[in-house]
């Protein structure tokens, strides 16, 4: 235990441990919504800092971003004002599948963060290192910094990220460190566990980072960003910052020979290392090893700034020895001189499994006290800034005595994750993909704000003009709606001209302007130049598109909501006594007992829960 | 719940069998037995090793009621995954009875039907598929049905189906991983495309499907309705293939007023012949209500059997009939009393249902309906005879299912063909999945990831 020698006289209502992307969110939501807050950093140098790749969004995680920027946050608007490229992926794909992604500047992006903490009202930000968690009856009432200054709080989220008992590897080396050259957090770790939290292990890694100007980029392929830049933002109407490329190129079998020949000196290969890394972000080693098939792999390098010359060689996450990575580095064409300016490594680090927590991201344990971010084992900045936001969020209503937010699955990503966080064993570290939202095709980017800005509003946290732009883009799409269902295009010569050239059959007898928006061969542009009718505007346009074409698939996936929604309001009483049930498998047992799942629909989600339990939970309800 | 009870019944069919079981499962099973069952090496059934048998008597306050073989299967590793006592009983019914008995006064209770399967299932000693396949084995009303029980309680459904899922959900993951990592390289499909696989998915499933069919006609039997004017002979057929008289058979037309469900076993399906009053226009209060239920044994029917009689030219009444059978699927068209003269057209009968198996019988001299059996077999089982040990599915619910599996794989074939992008593939892949998952009572879930992460270079 650490004793504080000092009392802060200021008390607040919400303390936030840890600056990162989690941190930053929580803390500015909660003094968004009136409470007092505190945000605690190790180093006021590295907040919202981008410890692996200078990028945000793409599959998924784009989504979490609009979404995030739907509720009220931050991480979208910051990217828009500081990005240096940005793309829209799988536009060849339907619109649910659509995501931005967009390179950051990494240094902007922590001064525009930094600078939103240091003007919000209500928010003091300080540079200091957390050791241990005050509580009183079960309920947490501040925490104690090194130097031995208590901070009392009502509430207190933890965004520690991946510096508790941080442990960093670069071949057989290791030494302790919370990010590569910063502190760890090992005392954290022990006063959690010491209050009875279970720790588990992760690991993650990250590639080489080079000079630019040691860089051959003629055999390379350069990817430019999208021409305009699509921004993160609703609220941001075009991108101003200068743009970059990046740049595509690939390993050969002369880079994979001398990982093949270097693996005993490899810590992952030699058993150094006991986390789990994750397997959608192998490192270097992983992918030569278990690909062998593969004679060459994808590098790309990318920009960590506008006035840098640092480039992130990303796909190659590698925590060989500092002599192998440059040997296999230089292996590759265009980098045959490439000078690495800061090493790959892999970090090992404490993780909570989320079991611990109830979806509003509140501890089970401890009254008060919230896990966000990587502490949760999730990876990923906009994991991690969705966790933080809805912690913020959470904890603001709780001391306000309001009910919790808890989005569900069918109303935003965020909603399936942190369902998936509280129903799903963690075996490594885990990130949002598309294909684990079931809803997919109505969790998308384009109206995440229709989706969600009536809740940040609700909130305080979205202002009353954005609310107002978004409630007149609403009455505008039914507008449009009506119109197309209400207007007839009779049979004419000019029409049938247009129709055939677009490759789709004459009118017959006239069809609604809605009904030929229906055919895949047309878009709204041709529907209403058919008709007459000036085109409305692009926001508009886009969702009444979608919402014509799609509506088949759309109307199915909101009757299986429908469907499900049974299940999903079946309440497991907070209390219930699952070692009471007969029946359940040993497995299905542990696991419930362990999760406590707060509705049936949740319970069912539960691995190890068979279809067998879920009856016999639902007998036992019944009763 | 009352799974703290102990419970006992009968669990050998009544009937007259020389050995008879009387079976306990619970907490109190080896306890109470004790209180009847006295072995021959002088040691209680607690202290007895599991699964033996046990030679010994059951007594009642010192008399012999019966010598038996108990046998005792303590939790969890018995049917139930309770402690469980089984007495074959060898003195017949009487010595049955009277051991269930003593069990009742020794603790026990009588069990609800089916709560040994309930228990089983509650104790996860059993899935769903195979809780309902015991169900149906216990109901078999046949040698063949109870084949097909078998074969699913052996989980040759199970496999069949997983094997299904397995190809489907590795066609997924194909495409899920193309949709979340656009930016790596993820390799097509090797040798046929996903619609290519997806067809021949969809033909196992349509095997399963057939299958399913043959398999309800094994467990349901067939329903067969007899129709014809009065006095052609149907209720003469029906016991023709009866081969006993049991309807009432007169010269008398509209006596046969009520439906009459008869059960024959055809080659291991059950037909159930229901012989009607005719449909006809009623003449009193008593034939309308007969002629009523007869339209709606007809409606119900699988199969429909019409009788005319092949010495009478055909009647208006006889067109009216055909008229009415005209839409039903099924109809097989005896021509009966052959054995007099004939004066009936029959090709304006094969006119009038085109396509449909006239088979000439004369009820009264036995001939020709052994040939009307398997016209009928043949009818249901469209000729494509399905060996009842091949049979796997027999429940409606898998029916339904694999059916709703085929609507999605069908409607995710049409997706491919029009060019839409992948995710909404994705779907309808999903659904089928969803649909094979809920026989054999598994989920979509992190399975998918799983099969990326495993398959695919993954990670920029």
């Amino acid at each position: 235990m650490v004793e504080a020698m000092y009392i802060y006289p200021k008390k607040y209502d919400v303390i936030v441990v840890g600056a990162g992307h989690a941190g930053c969110e929580a803390a500015l939501a909660s003094a968004k919504m009136g409470c007092e807050t505190l945000l605690l950093t190790i180093s006021l140098d590295t907040i919202a800092q981008m410890s692996c790749n200078p990028a945000i969004g793409g599959l998924a995680k784009g989504h979490l971003v609009r979404e995030i920027d739907a509720l009220g946050g931050a991480m979208a608007k910051v990217t828009d004002a500081t990005g240096i490229q940005f793309r829209m992926l799988n536009r060849g794909k339907g619109p649910a599948v659509w995501a931005p992604r967009a390179q950051a500047d990494k240094k902007a992006y922590h001064l525009k963060m930094k600078h939103l903490l240091e003007e919000a009202a209500a928010l003091d930000l300080k540079q200091a290192l957390v050791e241990d968690i005050s509580i009183e009856n079960g309920r947490v009432t501040g925490v104690i910094t090194q130097t031995q200054t208590k901070f009392e709080g009502h509430a207190v989220i933890i965004t520690t990220g991946t510096f508790l008992r941080g442990l960093i590897h670069v071949g057989l080396s290791q030494y302790e460190a919370g990010r590569a050259g910063e502190f760890p957090s090992k005392k954290l770790s022990d006063a959690l566990e010491r209050i009875g939290f279970e720790l588990g292990r992760l690991k993650t890694g990250t590639p080489p980072r080079i000079n630019k100007n040691t860089v051959d980029f003629s055999a390379f392929t350069e990817q430019p960003g999208d021409v305009p830049p699509p921004p993160f933002s609703f609220s941001t109407d075009t991108i101003e910052r200068e743009q970059v490329p990046c740049y595509l190129g690939y390993t050969n079998e002369r880079t994979h020979e001398v990982i093949r020949n270097n693996l005993d000196r490899s810590p992952l290969y030699s058993g150094k290392i006991v986390g789990i890394g994750p397997r959608y972000c192998p490192s270097i080693e992983d992918k030569v090893v278990k690909f062998p098939e593969k004679k060459q792999h994808q590098i790309f390098l990318e920009p960590e700034g506008i006035e840098t010359d640092e480039l992130y060689c990303n796909g190659i996450p590698s925590s060989l020895p500092e002599d192998v990575q440059l040997q296999f580095l230089r292996t590759i064409r265009g980098l045959e001189q490439a000078e690495i300016m800061r090493s790959g490594y892999a970090i090992e680090y404490d993780f909570a499994p989320p079991s611990q927590i109830k979806a509003t991201m509140e501890t089970r344990k401890v009254e008060n006290l919230y896990f966000a971010g990587q502490i949760n084992g999730t990876s990923g900045y906009e994991e991690a800034a969705a966790q933080g936001l809805m912690a913020g969020i959470n904890a603001a209503l709780k001391l306000r005595g309001d009910v919790p937010l808890v989005l569900d699955r069918s109303q935003a990503y965020i909603g399936v994750l942190l369902d998936d966080l509280v129903t799903k064993e963690i075996r490594e570290p885990y990130r949002m993909f598309t294909a684990r939202a079931e809803y997919r095709l109505l969790l998308r980017q384009d109206n995440a704000d229709l989706r969600l800005m009536p809740i940040g509003h609700r909130l305080g946290l979205v202002d009353d003009a954005a609310f107002e732009r978004l409630e007149n883009k609403r009455e505008r799409i039914e507008e449009e709606l009506l119109r197309l269902r209400n207007n007839r295009l009779a049979p004419s010569e000019t029409a049938d001209r247009l129709l055939v050239e677009r490759g789709t059959g004459p009118l017959k007898d006239g069809a609604t302007l809605e009904q030929l928006l229906r055919r895949p061969e047309l878009n709204i542009e041709d529907v209403y130049a058919l008709a007459g009718l000036a085109v409305p505007e692009k926001n508009v346009a886009e969702q009444v598109q979608i919402e014509v074409k799609y509506d088949g698939y759309i109307k199915r996936q909101l009757a299986h909501i429908e469907k499900l929604k049974k299940l999903e309001d079946a309440a497991v009483p907070n209390e219930f006594d699952f070692s009471r049930l007969h029946g359940l498998s040993t497995e299905g047992r542990e696991k419930l007992m362990r999760f406590r799942p707060a509705s049936v629909g949740q319970a069912a989600r539960i691995s190890g829960v068979s279809p067998s339990d879920i009856s016999i939970l639902m007998i036992y309800l019944r009763k | 719940m009352s799974e703290g009870s102990t419970i006992c019944a009968v669990s050998t069919p009544p009937g007259r069998s020389g050995i008879g079981i009387v079976r306990l499962s619970g907490p109190e099973a080896i306890d109470a037995a004790d209180r009847f069952f006295t072995a021959t090496n002088g040691r209680p059934l607690h202290e007895q090793s599991n699964r033996r048998l046990i030679h010994g008597h059951v007594l009642d306050e010192g008399c012999v009621v019966d010598e038996v073989l108990a046998s005792v299967m303590r939790s969890p590793h018995s049917y139930t995954t309770e402690d469980v006592v089984e007495i074959n009983c060898h003195g017949g019914i009487i010595a049955v009875r009277r051991t269930l008995e003593l069990a009742l006064k020794a603790g026990a209770r009588l069990a609800e039907p089916g709560e040994f399967t309930k228990r089983a299932f509650l104790g996860g000693r059993i899935d769903l598929a195979q809780a309902e396949a015991v169900a149906d084995l216990i109901g078999a009303k046949t040698a063949a049905s109870l084949r097909a029980a078998t074969n699913q309680l052996q989980g040759r459904l199970s496999e069949r189906i997983m094997a299904l899922r397995d190809r489907l959900a590795d066609c997924l993951a194909r495409i899920e991983a193309t949709i979340d990592f656009p930016e790596d390289e993820v390799p097509p499909l090797p040798g046929a495309g996903v619609a290519e696989v997806l067809e021949e998915i969809r033909d196992g499933i349509d095997d399963l499907i057939s299958n399913a069919q043959g398999g309800r006609l094994y467990r349901d039997g067939i329903t067969t309705v007899i129709v014809g004017k009065p006095n052609v002979g149907k209720s003469s057929i029906l016991n023709a293939i009866l081969s006993e008289p049991r309807a009432i058979v007169t010269e008398e037309p509209g006596t046969t007023r009520d439906v009459i469900v008869e059960s024959v076993d055809l080659r291991g399906i059950a037909l159930r012949l229901c012989d009607t009053a005719g449909i006809r226009e009623p003449g009193c209060e008593v034939e309308r209500l007969g002629v009523e239920r007869s339209e709606r044994a007809l409606d119900e029917a699988d199969l429909a059997l019409f009788i005319a009689d092949s010495s009478q030219p055909l009647s208006a009444e006889d067109v009216r009939i055909i008229e009415r059978l005209a839409a039903k699927p099924h109809v097989i068209v005896a021509a009966n009393k052959i054995d007099l003269k004939q004066d009936a057209d029959m090709s304006e009968i094969a006119r009038k249902l085109p396509g449909k198996k006239v088979v000439r019988t004369s009820a009264t001299e036995g001939i020709g309906i052994k040939e009307l059996g398997e016209a009928i077999f043949n009818e249901v089982t469209n000729g494509a005879e399905i060996a009842p040990e091949e049979i796997i599915v027999s429940r409606l619910r898998h029916q339904k299912a694999l059916e709703r599996a085929r609507t999605a794989l069908r409607r995710a074939g049409e997706a491919l063909a029009n060019a839409l992008s992948h995710e909404f593939v994705a779907v309808d892949l999903r659904d089928a999945l969803d649909a094979l998952g809920e026989i054999v009572g598994a989920v979509v879930t992190d399975d998918l990831l799983e099969r990326i992460f495993s398959e695919f270079c993954i990670g920029k």
